[in-house]
């Protein structure tokens, strides 16, 4: 549903994204993370046709981005960086308006406001002037917005900032829910907690460039290495890291745990559970410690700074 | 509310995207994209009329200026009777008339100029960019928006006054009605002037601040306008013509057309990369000119510096005449029609030279050939003649969006066929001027016509930047190219060219003429 191939774009000499290639089928989301300036929001603005890419292409919705600019917009609903919402409209003449625009009957566009409206508690502010609205209501009635004319895709960045954890949750609800319906998402955001439980993909951008792209378990072997467990004895740990190197590699331990890597915990732990049980070790507790997302990208952005790659490049 | 389930089926009765599909062909009919404009429209004319700020000087302008420009006429009239001077006071009342529109125009400029700048300082313009609607549709929406609220006040105001003044006891004088149309024109096209203008100079800026300051590059040309409208209408000997004055019709054509230009120079700028491109108001000249600079040594358009001035002369002047396209063939033919519009106008009676007749072209000869025509430094002199009006040629071109590059070097043109045609009427063969203008024109006609066509196309391309170049760019790789035809080929060619008509052209038409 949203294709991109070197995707490039350069502003006076100098490249705000570089190469650029992202696969994103119906149905699915993916998330873009990045630092700010990192060419989110340029990449965004590509993808709906707003900036003309410098060289490379891209499809959205089946259509390329450079060719049919407005077949592109008008399947693409855009929550933009900033909401940009006129302040002195009332909420229901502002959505009657892009109704307008995407050309919606006029019965149409009053259901859709509406039920819009309720799905995300802001019924009861339809005729208040958008210059009383508070920043998590105007970031709803942006969303909104990009939903009205019901597109296929959504270019969402950062959907839930401002928000208070309540909304925050609606709108995830309202993101997973259409995508059960086959609509499709990028999203770009720096809440990593919230990318993790939303996306099916994950694209890593910095400088421009994608350092890193996949699903989360992907990522999460490629940069942070196989899950890792903890063990946990009664008492001391008493030479158990020597009776247990050959079934596990331990990363670390202390007094009375340890913790180990382990590339296949399901065949690996029952037997190292029997090895415990013939020492006579008693055992307390034997977890996975979770990886997060947030460790995944630290990951990526070390890995690439070291590897030199988070100057912008610029042009000769 | 949580737990309700969104309609997320797709809705049958919304435009399909096919119908959006490629642009030139599918795109709508004009009437689609006036009627997608006309929804721009209406949201900024609603948002106009509840603005405080926009309203209260519009209303004080629309009703309260009326009534005291009429007031004023009253009195003003009533004063100079007593002097007999009732022809002033007549002619201030189109003058007020013209002032009572103005007015409330005036105020078109601050919400052109809110309309676009501000709507970028406030990063609304981004969602209204993320729709469907065509550059142009956004653009005449706009345009439409900014214009409508103060143009519908003015012509209120103004028939305000005029209701006023056909009402009024004190003044016995009444302004003709080509003279009111005129003045309804006037207004119209100034507003429309001011705010493809203010288009103009919105792209360029991306705060409300810097917009107000370049706004006076709109303002102090539209003052003198009026100052010179005032002129004519108070000096014109056509003033009470039932026809109107015929100066300010050319004022409303020529205006007329520098709405066209503009508008199309709005429609190029207008566009979302330009918009959403543009984000710091930075004056960088010296990285303009080192840019100018390298692109006057490349020999292709990726920028290659040519290695010494052969390869230069081979390859980098030829991409730049290249580059100036259909404007020398354009130019070619406006020159050729020059001369002969010169031929026919010296056939119309009243304009004829009647030169002395039976002189000897052989005695003329032998003035020529003394070099009676030179004295001093006359090189120079001619090269600088030549150069001044070519130079101009292209600052009126930069300024007139090419349009003016026509004025200086066809009428010389214009000239020589005048000429042929007296010398043809009064019995004498022109022929002389062949051998007069090719000798050293051989050189000099390619040049001009290389100099006219370099500032048609530096003054129009704004009009269309090539595709996938911005206004900027494009200005830029033309300038770019004016300056390396200037030094590769006008300035040396001027100079040749000079030396030819001091030195050598004299004898040849000296010859010419003596020869039985």
């Amino acid at each position: 549903m949203i294709e991109a191939h070197e995707l490039t774009k350069d502003f006076d000499g100098f490249r705000a994204v570089d190469t650029v290639t992202l696969d994103v089928p119906a149905g699915s989301v993916l998330a873009v993370l990045g630092p700010n300036g990192a060419g989110k929001t340029t990449t965004v603005r590509m993808l709906t046709s707003i900036l003309q890419p410098t060289s490379g292409w891209a499809k959205v919705a089946g259509y390329d981005v450079a060719t049919h600019p407005e077949a592109v917009r008008a399947n693409v609903g855009v929550l933009t960086e900033q909401h940009g919402l006129y302040e002195r409209m009332k909420a229901i003449e502002y959505l009657d308006f892009f109704g307008q625009v995407y050309h919606l009957p006029a019965s149409v566009r009053r259901q859709r406001a509406y039920e819009l409206m309720e799905r995300f508690g802001l019924t009861f502010a339809l005729s208040k002037q958008l210059g009383e609205y508070s920043k998590g209501m105007k970031q709803k009635l942006a969303l909104v917005r990009a939903m009205l004319h019901d597109p296929p895709v959504l270019l969402l960045d950062e959907p839930t900032s401002a928000m208070d954890p309540q909304s925050a949750k609606l709108v995830r609800d309202a993101i997973i829910e259409l995508q059960r319906d086959k609509r499709t998402f990028l999203i770009t955001t720096h809440n990593l907690a919230e990318a993790q439980v939303l996306a099916d993909r994950i694209a890593i951008i910095r400088g421009g460039r994608i350092i890193a792209n996949g699903r989360f378990e992907e990522l999460a072997r490629q940069f942070v290495g196989e899950p890792i467990v903890e063990l946990k004895v009664q008492g001391e740990l008493n030479g158990l890291v020597h009776d247990i190197e050959d079934l596990v590699q331990v990363e670390e331990s202390g007094i009375n745990w340890l913790r180990y890597r382990v590339a296949e915990p399901s065949i690996t732990n029952p037997i190292l559970v029997r090895r415990l049980v013939e020492l006579g070790v008693e055992l307390i507790a034997l977890s996975p410690t979770t990886q997060t997302l947030e460790d995944i990208y630290l990951q990526v952005v070390k890995e690439d700074e070291m590897n030199g790659g988070a100057a912008h490049e610029h042009l000769h | 509310m949580g737990a309700q389930r969104m309609n997320t089926s797709t809705n049958p009765e919304v435009m399909p995207a096919s119908a959006y599909l490629s642009g030139n062909q599918s795109r709508a009919s004009s009437g689609r994209m006036l009627n997608n404009a006309l929804i721009i429209t209406r949201r900024e004319v609603r948002d106009s009329l509840r603005d405080w700020r926009i309203m209260g000087p519009i209303i004080i302008l629309t009703l309260l200026f009326p009534l005291l420009a009429q007031f004023v006429a009253g009195q003003f009239s009533t004063f100079l009777q007593g002097f007999g001077a009732e022809v002033i006071g007549g002619r201030t009342i189109p003058f007020l008339l013209m002032i009572v529109g103005f007015f409330p125009i005036s105020i078109s400029l601050v919400i052109a100029l809110e309309t676009f700048v501000g709507e970028k300082e406030r990063r609304s313009l981004e969602p209204l960019l993320s729709t469907p609607l065509s550059n142009t549709e956004l653009y005449v929406g706009k345009t439409l928006s900014a214009i409508l609220p103060p143009l519908v006040a003015s012509f209120i105001g103004m028939s305000i006054y005029l209701f006023g003044l056909f009402n009024s006891v004190e003044t016995a004088w009444r302004p003709p009605a080509a003279l009111v149309i005129q003045i309804f024109l006037l207004t119209t096209v100034q507003g429309l002037v001011m705010i493809t203008g203010a288009v103009v100079v919105s792209s360029q800026t991306t705060s409300t601040r810097a917009a107000n300051l370049l706004a006076s590059f709109i303002i102090i040309p539209i003052t003198m306008l009026i100052w010179i409208e005032s002129a004519i209408m108070f000096l014109a000997p056509d003033a009470e013509s039932p026809n109107g004055i015929g100066s300010l019709w050319a004022i409303i054509i020529g205006m007329g057309v520098v709405v066209a230009l503009l508008l199309r120079v709005g429609n190029s700028i207008f566009n979302r990369e330009e918009l959403l491109g543009r984000t710091l108001d930075k004056i960088d000249i010296k990285g303009f000119f080192r840019g100018v600079w390298s692109r006057v040594l490349a020999v292709d358009d990726q920028g290659t510096k040519a290695s010494n001035i052969f390869v230069w002369y081979r390859r980098s002047i030829p991409l730049s005449l290249r580059n100036l396209g259909f404007a020398v063939p354009i130019t070619t033919l406006f020159f050729i029609l020059a001369v002969v519009g010169g031929y026919i106008f010296g056939m119309i009676g009243s304009y004829q030279l009647r030169l002395p007749e039976g002189l000897s072209l052989q005695d003329a000869a032998q003035y020529v050939d003394a070099g009676l025509l030179f004295t001093g430094n006359a090189v120079f002199e001619v090269l600088m003649q030549n150069w001044r009006i070519l130079a101009l040629a292209t600052l009126f071109g930069v300024f007139t969006f090419g349009s003016m590059a026509f004025v200086l070097t066809p009428t010389v043109y214009f000239i020589i066929g005048y000429l042929a045609s007296q010398l043809l009427l009064s019995g004498y063969s022109p022929t002389f001027l062949i051998p007069a203008l090719l000798t050293h024109g051989i050189i000099e006609i390619p040049v001009i016509i290389i100099a006219t066509a370099a500032a048609l196309k530096l003054g129009a391309v704004v009009t269309r930047p090539p595709r996938g170049k911005t206004v900027g760019q494009a200005w830029s790789a033309a300038f770019s190219d004016t300056v390396k035809l200037w030094l590769g080929i006008l300035l040396p060619g001027l100079l040749l060219a000079a030396i030819i008509e001091v030195y050598i052209t004299p004898a040849v038409v000296a010859a010419f003429l003596s020869a039985p």
